[in-house]
Parts: structure tokens; sequence; C-alpha cells
């Protein structure tokens, strides 16, 4: 058995080793770089800075609440995809995933025309509950919730499409409506799923920045976020900017950590 | 007899396939829904269940109407007083074998601790009051079956359903669940539906036997007339019998074109004639004497059947024969060798072919 293996492992051709290993160096190169180039010395006393904290709370407190309302109105959604026949079905997934490859730009643009104070929603929203959303915090919730709601649609409806249906069709024999056997059954069997969902939309929302800046602006405190912080202070202040940037990388990465080895296989 | 169901089972799928079948049980009985792979057998399941919309016909339980398309009548599976055993069982992975069994009480409305007592007590008829904290996982193939049954059974339905509840066990444990699971079916008081491509489980769990081919019923009864007197190829290599049909007059019925079997009592008209392969003998010569049929044949394939071997006769009818590994050692067999095949006229069973009444 040994030398089968031995062989295995010596016939990776060299079209595919080397490019596989140039890959793996441009992925991570640039976070060594990061690492190598921060200014360790003066870093506790950097961290400490008021800016520094308040936009981290702010992003993590915004990442955070786009989160929850991408499940809330996202999981559904999913399910609706994923389980109901319904005419133009395919046209609506296609929908779902154009802000994956729409410019966040283009993105923050758009929710401005809706959600903008003179825009379709932004108008009756101001006039009649005196919200109005743009370069506010519930802004930045908005744009990155908008940003990052396709990568919980689409992870959540791939674990829907993977389960047996026949649970659920087990779950209507034994007395269940819908909504119990979606409560009960369908949510508890896709939960890997949803959870693996859940981080990959945090983490995009943690990191969007095109949206944020063009529809809810970059007002410190406010709807200044962590990314947004960063690209300012690469203007004046590149050690601030590495700074930043260093803590947004291991946030990133601590979360990912600390949630592999449970959810997501 | 009360019906508790009474059913005309009408699926039409685009595929060109079409289920219309008419089953009627009675309370307490056991039916079994036999047939091969495609037959049609779990989608009639399925539209009992409610899972699958009948195109047409309709579903009776108990004097209350089911499903009904032409009145458009229809109940969601939640609503039919039907529990289902899945093949596979469908046990939900995520829940204990308590909370599984207590998930139909829980989803009817029962309370927490209502539903989990009786979850409770059916698990210690079906015998497993110590797996109740496990999860399904952690059961063997067997115990899984008895949960899935227990699940089903838990609310008392008046119609008890299982798709092939025994395929997914190896053959040991097979022999155990059967037995146990006859006891349970036999004590159910509402109707139950099974549906096997297994002979044997129809044959010891079931009152009635429905034989299904290409989505209509070819035959019904009980397991003695139906083991004597197959109607189909199909039923008669299930019992193990060759079967011909042919018109008869007098004793002797043309089979095959024109091969003459003669049979032991008169009868006339379309008839089947069935005998079984250990009434076949076969001799290396043409035999002198009191067996009536003899023929010429090839030997088409040697199989072992039991203590015996099963030996494939082609030649102007197809027939099986069953030998002792003596006389085919004495007889020199092998495939493609000629021989002669007798059956005496008293080892047959001639009965007509349209069905009475």
């Amino acid at each position: 058995m040994t030398p089968t293996r031995r062989q295995t492992r010596a016939r990776v051709p060299l079209p595919l080793l080397l490019p596989a290993g140039l890959g793996l160096v441009f992925l991570v190169l640039p976070l060594v770089g990061l690492v190598v180039r921060a200014p360790w010395t003066t870093l506790p006393e950097r961290l400490t800075e008021p800016g520094v904290l308040t936009a981290l709370r702010l992003s993590l407190l915004t990442a955070t609440l786009a989160t929850v309302l991408c499940l809330l109105l996202g999981v559904p959604l999913a399910w609706l995809l994923a389980r109901i026949t319904f005419p133009g079905r395919r046209l609506v997934r296609a929908l779902v995933t154009v802000p994956l490859v729409l410019p966040p730009v283009v993105g923050g643009v758009a929710l401005l025309l809706v959600f903008g104070r003179r825009g379709l929603v932004g108008s009756w929203l101001d006039s009649t509950f005196g919200i109005s959303l743009p370069f506010t915090t519930a802004g930045v919730v908005v744009a990155e919730a908008f940003v990052a709601m396709p990568f919980l649609v689409i992870a959540v409806e791939g674990a829907l499409r993977g389960t047996d249906t026949r649970y659920e069709e087990a779950a209507a024999t034994l007395g269940a409506g819908r909504w119990t056997t979606f409560r009960r059954v369908t949510l508890p069997l896709v939960a890997p799923g949803v959870a693996a969902g859940t981080v990959l939309c945090w983490a995009r929302a943690l990191g969007e920045f095109g949206a944020t800046i063009t529809f809810a602006g970059n007002f410190p405190g406010r709807t200044q976020t962590m990314p947004l912080a960063v690209y300012l202070a690469l203007e004046t202040d590149l050690q601030a900017a590495i700074v930043l940037s260093l803590i947004l990388l291991i946030v990133s990465v601590g979360i990912l950590a600390g949630l592999r080895g449970r959810w997501i296989a | 007899m009360t019906g508790v169901l009474d059913a005309h089972l009408v699926v039409q799928r685009d595929t060109g396939f079409r289920l219309d079948i008419e089953v009627s049980i009675a309370a307490g009985e056991v039916v079994a829904l036999l047939g091969p792979n495609g037959a049609g057998k779990t989608t009639a399941l399925r539209a009992l269940a409610g899972l699958t919309p009948l195109t047409d016909g309709r579903i009776r339980v108990g004097g209350d109407v089911l499903d009904d398309p032409a009145a458009r009548a229809w109940t969601p599976p939640e609503d039919r007083p039907a529990g289902v055993v899945f093949q596979d069982y469908m046990l939900f992975p995520h829940l204990s074998v308590l909370d599984n069994v207590a998930f139909g009480p829980r989803s009817r409305g029962a309370g927490r601790s209502e539903a989990r007592a009786l979850a409770a007590d059916w698990l210690s008829r079906v015998g497993l009051s110590e797996y109740a904290r496990r999860k399904p996982r952690q059961l063997s193939g067997g115990q899984a079956q008895r949960v899935a049954l227990a699940r089903a059974l838990v609310g008392d339905p008046a119609l008890l359903l299982l798709d092939e509840p025994l395929a997914a066990l190896d053959a040991r444990t097979r022999l155990d669940t059967r037995a146990e699971l006859h006891r349970h079916l036999s004590e159910h008081p509402g109707a139950t539906l099974l549906v096997t491509h297994d002979p044997l489980d129809a044959l010891v769990l079931a009152d009635r036997l429905v034989i299904v081919e290409d989505g209509a019923v070819v035959q019904q009864g009980d397991a003695a007339t139906i083991t004597a007197r197959p109607r189909t190829d199909y039923v008669a290599r299930l019992v193990g019998l060759n079967l011909y049909r042919g018109p008869a007059a007098d004793r002797v019925v043309r089979v095959n074109g024109d091969f003459a079997l003669t049979v032991a009592e008169p009868i006339d008209g379309d008839v089947f004639v069935a005998f079984p392969p250990a009434a076949v003998a076969v001799h290396s010569h043409r035999p002198d004497g009191s067996p009536r049929n003899t023929w010429p044949a090839t030997i088409a394939g040697i199989q072992r059947h039991g203590d015996n071997l099963r030996v494939q006769l082609d030649g102007p009818i197809t027939a099986a024969a069953d030998i002792t590994p003596t006389a085919a050692a004495q007889l020199r067999l092998a495939p493609g060798q000629q021989v002669w095949a007798a059956v005496k006229a008293t080892e047959t069973l001639a009965y007509p072919a349209t069905p009475r009444g």
C-alpha cells in the first residue's frame, strides 16, 4: 500500500503542480506582507486610538445586523427557490444573484435611487415615517445586506436542494403542516448550510466598501466602517491603514477558524 | 366486511406511465401490493398518503372522501388518518428516537410531555425503551425499522402504509424483523397496505395479495390461491411454477402454438396450465411408460436451487426442472446438451384463464 501511495504522490503532473503552487503563493503573500510591514512596536497605542475602536465597533455592529436581516429574508427566499415550483423561478434565481456580479458602487447608486430621499421607496418612507436611510448607520446595514444576501441565499438554497425531501414528506404524513415542517425538520437539516452561508454573508458584509460609501457616505462614528477607514487612512497615514487592515484580517480569520470546526465542513 | 379503505387510484405520468388500480381493505386486514420494480406500487402508496395527487379516481377512508379530483376534493397529507413507514425509514436524524416517535402527536396538537408519554409507550411496545435517547444513526437497521413502525402507529391511524419495510435489512435481521412486524400488523385494528417486491414478505405478512404489473392489477386473492394458480409469468416466477396458457379441449391444452400438454382433468376454453419444477423429470433418452407429456429439450442453464439443481430447458416449451445433484451427475448434465423432459398429467393443474366474477 505504501508504494502505491508514493506512486500517486510522485505522479502529480508539473503543469498542475506549478500553477497550484504559484496560486497559493499569490493568495498568501499579500497577507504575509501585511503582517511583516505592520508597525508592531507602536501597535498597542495605535489600537487604542478612538477612531480605530469606533470604526471596528461600527463594522462589527453593521455586519452583524446586516447578517440578521439577510437571514430573516434570505432563508425564506432560498426555501421558496428550492421547494416551490412557480413560473419564472429561473428568472427570480438569476435576479437574486445579480448583486453578486454587480459592481458594489453600482449597487450603491441603485440603492440611492430607490431609498434616497427622492427615491421610489425613500420618499414614501420619509413622508410616512420620517425615516431617511442614506448617510445613516441603518443605510450602512442596508448597503451591506444588499451586497451580502446573495451569498446566503445561494448557500442555503444549495443546502436545501441537497437534503432528501422525503424527510419533509415523512413530517407531512405525521401531521405537520408546511410551517411546522420547515421549523422542526427542514431548518435543522440544513443548519450546516445556513451556518456556512451566514459566515460567508457576514464576512462579505464586514468587507463591504463600494455600496456603503456610495449609499451611506463616510462619516466617522456613523457610517465609517473599517474598510472605509482603511481607504481614508491610506491617503494620509500608511501605518494607520496597515494597522486597520491587520485588525480586519485577524477578525475575519479568527471568526472563520472559530466556526470551522463546529459547522463548516 | 366493513371497508376502512376504498380507493380507485389513477395516476397519469408525463412519461406515459399510468397507474389504474382499485384497492379495498377491511378493518384489521393486511393487504400486500406485490409487483416488480416500476409497476406503480410506490406511486399507489404515495397517492394514498397524499404525497402524489390523483389524476382520477377516488380515495375514501372510513367513509370520508380524502381525494376526488372530479369533485375537486383533496386532503393534504398532514390531515389524512394515515401512518407511513417509508423505505429507508426517513427517521429525522437530528431528533432522538423518542422525539421521532413523539413528532406525530406533537404536530397534531399534543403537549410535549403528553406526546413523549405516548411515544415512550410505543417504544416499549416495539421493545426499544432503552434506546429512547439515542439518535437514529446509532441504531441498527432492524431497530430503525421498529422505530419507524412505532412512529407511524403512534396516532392509531385508520390506515397504515408500509413501503418495502424490510428491503433495507440484511437477510438475518430480516427474518426476526419480519416475525416481529407480523405481530404488530396483526394487532393493528385499522387497515394496512404493504408495498413489497418480495413474495415472502407478502406471503408472511399479508392476509390478501394484490399483484400489480405495469400499473394494473393482474391478480388478487389469498396466498394459497395465488401460489397454486398464478395468472401471469411474473407471478408464476415468484411462486416458482411453470406456467402456460392456451386453448383446451377435453384433456389436451395447446400451448405455445401447437404443443399438446395433457392434463389430469377434462377442461375446455382458454386455460392456464401450471406445474412445479419438481414435477419435471429429465432423461437422457426418450422415456417409455406412464408419463403422458414428453418432449425433446436443450439445457439452457443450470443453477443451484436449495439442495437441488434447477435446470432451465429450451424446446417446444420452455420449462424449469428441479433435479437432485446425484441425478444430474448420472446424466452428466451440461448446458447445450440434448435431453428428454417428462411431466405426468396428474402433476399438472389446469384452470380457466378468464377470471371469474
